[in-house]
């Protein structure tokens, strides 16, 4: 017991390292230039734009990446290792190559950038290109948590579900919905943040025009040169965003199991005595 | 009524090769761990597919791997309750039992589905327990809740993996006598995969046994015990 402190000792640092620069931009900003960062013409569209993009980009992660997730959950391994790659490698790639790859593909001289045109359809520094670029970073994240949350879902009850009547459409939207739906709701969760906090493929593949592909990363960055107080105002708010994220990652398992005792608890629906008469 | 199954398949590292057939008394299989008895269950339940075989209960086809025939699960009409009874946790046990009724045409309203699952769980004696979570329950009220909702279905067949596994000896006792009970008044097929001599006998039917996938013997508990075909057997049968 008594021979922890040289181990917390040696952690010192690093736990130093990752708390002190979010204390310091904490106590760095009065709130009147907070108000003032809040105020500057780079502040609201930045915001809009964020919000608006990620809410579509985890729309696409979570609409798609459910049934690969799904995919990989319940078929042979020998078939998913390849797509598991595939999936995981964003997450080991620097950002700025997935930029680089993005315009490769959808660019103007890109793979597809002739069908493209031919269809009248440019991406490159569009909000299409942000939201494409927010949604590659962030699959992964999702799709790993949900592909988990998956696989603790007892095969056994599905196939009770399958003989109960259900599809498998059914047995899946009844069943391993609801039983992955923490794990899916935390990995939505991360993907948002990591959408939210998307930079380096973004500037690559988005370029960083206000309104239309500057993000509220991209507008940190840009604020930096000029004043900085907007940049530590953009920074507080996703740090704020970032916070409250972790607490409700956090507190969801337990306040999940309380809100579905709740409802299991809840009052007779005018059956129990029928059944008893 | 009669029901058979020939089930030829490899899955995994299990070579599965089987031939049962049964009526209406309830047949004990047992067999080794890893002999393939819950692979057996699932895939007449339809959740794999044999490679050849063919399945059917009273009449109706299940599977011929023949004329193609694979009926899904949801048509199959066959109520399995695997190990550890299986019930959603995340459903109340009216809710549980009420499940089989909802992908009915033409739909019940949820009031018909849950006045039908009272009747049923009246039926196994735990209407006490409709708003109850699974979790809550002891392991025989557990089992008593997952063959009522296996019983929503009007089952052509019953399938059982190891009924009383999950529970100790006094309830055991009490579930076992139970179960045999209701699966005589019941007078359908049903196959219930058990470890224990004393469930075997309670079931006072034929006996199958398997290993390594395959049907080692059959008969009644009196003829295995009599004439044990293999150290399993004999094993099982010394008690």
């Amino acid at each position: 017991m008594g021979k922890r402190w040289p181990v917390l000792l040696l952690a010192t640092p690093i736990l130093g390292l990752l708390v002190l620069p979010l204390i310091a931009l904490a106590l760095v900003s009065s709130p009147v230039d907070l108000a003032a960062g809040m105020g500057d013409p780079l502040f609201a569209p930045a915001l809009w734009l964020s919000a608006r993009t990620t809410v579509i980009s985890l729309a696409i992660v979570v609409g798609t990446g459910t049934p690969l997730a799904w995919w990989l959950a319940v078929a042979p391994q020998g078939r998913t290792r390849m797509v598991e790659l595939v999936v995981d490698l964003p997450i080991v790639m620097p950002p700025a190559v997935v930029g680089i790859a993005l315009l490769q593909a959808f660019g103007r001289s890109g793979l597809f950038g002739g069908q493209l045109q031919i269809l009248g359809l440019q991406i490159p520094f569009t909000t299409t290109a942000v939201v494409l670029a927010q949604v590659v970073v962030s699959a992964p994240f999702y799709v790993q948590a949900a592909a988990a949350a998956f696989r603790r879902v007892d095969q056994d009850l599905l196939i009770v579900g399958r003989t109960l009547g259900q599809s498998s459409r059914g047995a899946f939207l009844r069943i391993a919905v609801p039983l992955a739906l923490p794990g899916l709701v935390g990995g939505a969760a991360l993907a948002w943040a990591r959408a939210l906090g998307e930079f380096g493929a973004t500037l690559l593949f988005a370029g960083n025009l206000s309104g239309t592909t500057q993000t509220m990363p991209l507008a940190i960055y840009m604020a930096l040169e000029s004043d900085v107080r907007v940049a530590i105002a953009l920074s507080l708010v996703l740090a704020a965003v970032s916070v409250l994220l972790l607490f409700a990652l956090r507190a969801a398992p337990s306040a999940w199991s309380l809100l579905h005792s709740a409802t299991l608890g809840r009052s007779p629906r005018g059956t129990r005595g029928e059944g008893a008469a | 009524m009669s029901w058979r199954v020939e089930v030829r398949m490899r899955i995994g590292a299990l070579q599965l090769d089987v031939d049962l057939e049964g009526a209406d008394a309830p047949v004990a299989l047992i067999g080794p761990n890893g002999s393939g008895k819950t692979t057996l269950l699932r895939t007449i339940a339809g959740a794999y597919r044999p490679d050849a075989g063919v399945m059917s209960i009273d009449g109706v086809d299940l599977f011929d791997s023949l004329t193609g025939l694979d009926l899904p699960p949801e048509a199959r009409r066959v109520g399995y309750v695997p190990q550890g009874y299986g019930l959603f946790p995340h459903l109340s046990v009216l809710d549980n039992v009420a499940f089989g009724w909802m992908a009915r045409t033409p739909r019940p309203t949820r009031d018909e589905r849950l006045t039908h699952a009272t009747h049923l769980l009246a039926r196994v004696e735990c209407v006490h327990l409709a708003d109850r979570s699974p979790a809550g329950l002891s392991g025989g009220e557990q089992q008593r809740v997952a063959l009522a909702r296996a019983l929503a279905v009007e089952p052509r067949m019953l399938l059982l993996d190891e009924p009383l596994a999950a529970l100790d000896a006094r309830a055991r006792r009490v579930v076992r006598n139970y179960l045999a009970d209701h699966l005589a008044e019941r007078c359908a097929p049903a196959l219930v995969v058990s470890h224990d001599l004393r469930d075997v006998r309670a079931l006072g039917g034929p006996v199958y046994v398997i290993e390594s996938g395959a049907v080692v013997q059959r008969g009644t508990a009196d003829d295995l015990a009599a004439a044990p075909a293999t150290e399993f057997v004999e094993a099982f049968f010394e008690g």
